[in-house]
């Protein structure tokens, strides 16, 4: 069976305090309930600069110019301890706000977002010489608008604003009048999305000198609806990102499933290259606005920085096998089925326990695993906890009552097989990709094997159920015989593997027979 | 606590996704007697 392959992947992070500030849902909520709370002042003067954002060690790891490893030896608090590595990363790189309003404007297919001149004609310069976009797409920064007619609009409720240094320079227009689902404050969201997707495919495309006119089919898997009043969700950010990209024969389609949306759309990738239907298919997102400053009030509280000023985004391309990159290993699939039930030893079971099983393979042959990875600094304040941290602890915990290690071994079992979260707390975006270049670079070094990916996802948040969701799948090396080359210029090599097989299937049968199980050494 | 603190109480559940999420709740309080009113789990990541 020839596997596909994990190609490459990028990423993106954009520093956002100001759509923060106007779009949080939790700085929004506030704003409306309460206008004149010691949250709102204290989160307005606890925002972090553009430097801060980039030398804060967890969105280094984030772009590929720290490991987790390295993070892990870093004093804490993160915030306190900056590391300087500038904005551009291995991976994906950091840009700052105005940058990104920028690329809004190119990104706005309606014409519905508005830049100030003097601000357009800066922001053009500076995206000029980053060599991204072509100079038509660039020419849409000409297009811009007199301040007096922005904050007629913006005042008017007609559009929301975009800001920097609180200084009004643009604006997102509504693109209808009485459709809610297109409503300014919606298609500021959306195209936040759609532009964070963008850098991130671009990442790809560019960090790794991949031909864009290759790309086939393109899977987006944010947490946004695109569509309007009759058809709320309808999509498609996907065609949409792959437009602005120059994947001039790709289509695409949106993919959701909450935080694990990625897990979802990589699977189905990997199946759409497996099954020859595509060659090269991109699985995305950009990330969120809504989420920016969600448990800001918890950071304030504790006098630190507001620390979820950041919109992520990534782009991994799933690619037919070449026999060198990681293959995504089909037949080692874990589902939270509907029937498996929702506590924490449940969804673990489901996830990571039964389909190892299935394959004869122990919690202990993963070298590592790549569940949710939001930054610990972010969500322990709030009193989340250290979400990968726990992840690893049940995984841990069932290795142990599996009688694979001993219970004094699991807080090795947790070091040696987890990594520290570093990601932000934008939904899906820390669902186990962001470890995808990290995974990919340690597997070609031969320094890893094998990896397990998970994606969980909250589907009760949408009302529809209260079940709870999860999938994941393993990344492996790459043994380097394809299917092909057996068949036709190896036979001898063929027939001698099936042999090699065949002798260690009966060697496990004959050692199970002897009482264990067949997979106990 | 002993179990039949529950007994005959109206009970609302709000579990946390990343922790122990509300059906688990239920599940186990469904053994203890108790009407719940209402179960919602709510994420913050």
């Amino acid at each position: 069976m020839n596997f596909p392959v994990i190609k490459a992947a990028g990423f993106v992070l954009v520093h956002a305090p100001n759509i923060m500030m106007e779009h949080g849902t939790t700085i929004t909520m506030e704003r409306k309930n309460n206008p004149d709370s010691d949250y709102l002042q204290k989160t307005a003067q606890s925002i972090r600069s553009f430097e801060e954002a980039v030398n804060y060690a967890p969105n280094q790891v984030f772009i590929g110019n720290l490991t987790p490893e390295d993070l892990q030896e870093l004093p804490r608090p993160w915030h306190q301890n900056p590391v300087n590595k500038g904005p551009q990363g291995k991976y994906g790189d950091i840009i700052p706000e105005n940058e990104f309003y920028a690329v809004m404007k190119i990104a706005d297919s309606f014409q519905l977002v508005e830049l100030e001149e003097e601000f357009a004609a800066r922001v053009k310069t500076i995206l000029v010489s980053k060599n991204i976009f072509n100079d038509k797409q660039l020419d849409l920064l000409d297009k811009s608008s007199e301040r007096d007619y922005i904050e007629k609009l913006v005042y008017s409720g007609k559009a929301d604003g975009l800001y920097e240094n609180n200084q009004l320079v643009g604006c997102v227009r509504e693109a209808h009048e009485s459709d809610p689902n297109l409503s300014a404050h919606v298609v500021f969201e959306n195209l936040v999305a759609k532009a964070s997707g963008i850098l991130a495919l671009k990442n790809l495309l560019n960090k790794n000198n991949l031909d864009a006119a290759q790309i086939d089919y393109i899977i987006e898997t944010s947490e946004e609806a695109i569509g309007d009043m009759n058809q709320r969700g309808g999509g498609n950010l996907a065609k949409a990102i792959g437009e602005i990209a120059d994947c001039s024969n790709a289509t695409g389609v949106d993919m959701r499933a909450f935080c694990a949306g990625p897990a979802h759309g990589i699977l189905t990738a990997a199946a759409l290259v497996q099954s020859g239907i595509f060659k090269n298919v991109v699985v995305m997102a950009g990330g969120s606005s809504a989420k920016l400053g969600m448990n800001s009030r918890d950071h304030v509280n504790k006098d630190m920085p507001v620390l979820e000023d950041m919109v992520g985004g990534y782009a991994v391309l799933i690619s037919e096998n070449d026999g060198k990159n990681p293959v995504i290993r089909t037949d080692i699939v874990g589902k939270h089925k509907i029937s498996s039930g929702s506590s924490p030893q449940a969804v673990i079971q489901a996830i990571v326990v039964d389909p190892l099983e299935k394959n004869q393979l122990k919690l202990t042959d993963v070298d590592v695993y790549a569940p949710e990875l939001q930054n610990a600094e972010i969500t322990t304040p709030a009193g989340a906890g250290d979400v990968p941290l726990a992840n690893y602890k049940m995984i841990g915990a069932m290795a142990v009552k599996r009688g694979e290690i001993s219970r004094e071994e699991l807080p090795q079992f947790v070091t040696q097989h987890g990594v520290t979260g570093f990601a932000p707390t934008q939904g899906h975006i820390p669902s186990g990709v962001p470890l995808l270049g990290y995974i990919r670079d340690n597997i070609l070094a031969e320094k890893m094997q094998r990896a397990m990916i998970i994606g969980k996802g909250s589907l009760f948040l949408g009302r529809m159920t209260d079940l709870f969701d999860g999938i994941s799948f393993i990344i492996e090396s790459n043994s380097g015989v394809l299917q092909d080359s057996l068949k036709g210029n190896n036979e001898e090599e063929f027939k001698q593997e099936i042999r090699n097989m065949l002798a260690d299937a009966l060697q496990e049968l004959a050692r199970s027979m002897g009482g264990g199980r067949p997979s106990d050494e | 606590m002993d179990k039949s603190f529950f007994a005959d109480k109206k009970i609302c559940i709000l579990g946390d996704r990343d922790g122990i999420p509300g059906p688990a709740i239920a599940e186990c309080l469904n053994t203890v007697g108790g009407e719940i009113l209402f179960s919602s789990t709510e994420c913050f990541v």
